[in-house]
C-alpha cells in the first residue's frame, strides 16, 4: 500500500427537495488483502481487509455493512436515502485492526 | 489462378508494397478507419464504470497522484509543482506524446521513466520503483491531463531505429505458443480468446485499472501479460524491448484518443 492516506471518492448531492430519493456512492482505496493469496516468497500474505463500512446522516446511522474478504480491492457501496432534512452525511471506514476512515458531506435539502 | 484472381494478388502485393515504402509505421494490418479502443471490446459496465469518475477505481490512484505531485522529496525537497505548476495545465497532452527521444540516456523514455529521471536527476531522490503503487499514481494523474487528446508520438528521426525494433518485436513469434503479438491484435481481433474479445492493443487507456488485478498496472505489465500467456519469458521492467514495443504502438495508435485512467476487466 502507498504510505498515504487512504483516498475516497463520494457521490452526494449538494442539493435535494425535501422527501427526494437520492443516491449515494462511495469509493475507498483499499487493498481488500483476503488473507489466502501467497507473495512471491511463496509465504500466504496477511489478511487485510475493511470490516465495516457505516453512513450517518445529521448524526443518525442510515446505512451500515459488513465486508468480508471476498469483497473486492476498493470497496464501491452505493444505497439510495430520502432526503429529510439538511446535514452532513458521513461515512466511516473501520479495518481490522480497528483503524478508522471519516469522511463527510453537506446536504442541502429545501 | 484466374487472370482476376492475379490481377487482386498483385495489387494486394503492390499495396503491401507500398505500405512497406511508406511504412512510418501507421496502423499496422488495421486500417485507420477500423482502429478501436479496448474500451469498446468490453461489456456495458466496464464501459460505465470507465465513464463514471466516481465509479472508476482508477480515480483513486488519481487522488493519490495529486497529492505526491505536491508533495517535496528528495534532497533538493522539491515537489514536482515547484518546476511544473498546475499540472492541469502543465501536462496538458504530455503523455500523448510519449515515449519521447531521451538525450541522457540515447534512448526512447517512457512516462514512468521519465518521472523516475525527474526523481533522480532533480528531486535528488531514489526513484519509485517500475510498477510501485506510487509511480503508477504519479503517472496516472500525469496522463488523465491529457484525457480526449489524440495520441501524438513524437516525429524524432533519433527514434526511428527503435520504433523498427518495435515493430519488429511485435511481428516476432515468441513463446512455447510460437505467437506474435500481431497474430492476435492484428489479424484476430474482435475473435474470441476463451470467453474473451480479442482487442487491437491500442494504448491508450494506459495506467489502467485492470479488474481481473484488482489494482492499477502499466502498459508493460500488460505486455508480461500477453508474454507469459504465449509461455513467453517476459523482458525485465523497463527494458529497452517493452519501451521500443510502447514507441511502436503509439505510432499504431496515432490520432486516437486518450482515455486514461482505463478500465479493463
Amino acid at each position: 500500500m502507498l504510505d498515504l492516506e487512504a483516498r475516497a471518492l463520494l457521490r452526494v448531492p449538494a442539493k435535494a427537495r425535501r422527501g427526494e430519493i437520492v443516491e449515494i456512492r462511495t469509493m475507498v482505496s483499499h487493498p481488500m488483502e483476503t488473507g489466502h493469496r501467497t507473495g512471491p516468497d511463496g509465504r500466504l500474505v496477511p489478511r487485510d481487509i475493511i470490516r465495516e463500512m457505516v453512513c450517518t446522516y445529521d448524526g443518525q446511522t442510515v446505512f451500515r455493512a459488513e465486508l468480508f474478504p471476498a469483497v473486492s480491492a476498493n470497496p464501491y457501496l452505493t444505497f439510495d436515502l430520502v432526503a429529510t432534512r439538511s446535514g452532513d452525511v458521513s461515512f466511516r471506514w473501520t479495518d481490522e485492526r480497528g483503524r478508522s476512515m471519516t469522511r463527510s458531506a453537506r446536504i442541502e435539502v429545501e | 489462378m484466374s487472370s482476376g484472381a492475379r490481377g487482386r494478388a498483385r495489387a494486394g502485393l503492390v499495396a503491401t508494397l507500398a505500405w512497406t515504402a511508406v511504412s512510418a509505421p501507421g496502423a499496422g494490418d488495421i486500417p485507420p478507419q477500423d482502429r478501436r479502443s479496448g474500451i469498446e471490446f468490453t461489456t456495458p459496465a466496464v464501459q460505465a464504470m470507465q465513464r463514471d469518475d466516481m465509479s472508476n477505481p482508477a480515480m483513486l490512484a488519481v487522488l493519490d497522484g495529486e497529492a505526491l505531485w505536491d508533495r517535496p522529496a528528495g534532497r533538493a525537497n522539491k515537489a514536482c509543482r515547484d518546476c511544473h505548476d498546475n499540472a492541469d495545465r502543465s501536462m496538458r497532452g504530455v503523455a500523448a506524446r510519449y515515449p519521447a527521444f531521451d538525450t541522457a540516456s540515447g534512448r526512447p523514455i517512457d512516462l514512468q521513466g521519465r518521472i523516475q529521471a525527474c526523481q533522480t536527476r532533480h528531486q535528488r531522490a531514489d526513484a519509485f520503483a517500475l510498477e510501485s503503487s506510487p509511480l503508477l499514481a504519479l503517472v496516472s494523474h500525469v496522463a488523465l491531463q491529457s484525457r480526449g487528446l489524440p495520441v501524438a508520438p513524437p516525429d524524432d528521426p533519433r527514434l526511428a531505429p527503435h520504433l523498427a525494433n518495435g515493430q519488429a518485436l511485435w511481428m516476432q513469434r515468441m513463446g512455447q505458443l510460437n505467437f506474435s503479438c500481431s497474430q492476435c491484435h492484428d489479424t484476430h481481433w474482435g475473435a474470441r480468446l476463451g470467453p474473451a474479445l480479442i482487442p487491437q492493443g491500442h494504448p491508450v487507456g494506459y495506467p489502467i485499472y485492470r479488474i481481473e488485478w484488482q489494482t492499477m498496472g502499466s502498459l508493460q505489465r500488460r505486455f508480461r501479460n500477453c508474454m507469459s500467456g504465449t509461455r513467453a519469458e517476459p523482458y525485465a521492467w523497463g527494458s529497452p524491448e517493452f519501451v521500443d514495443l510502447e514507441l511502436y504502438l503509439t505510432h499504431r495508435a496515432r490520432g486516437m484518443a486518450m482515455e486514461t485512467p482505463g478500465v479493463r476487466p
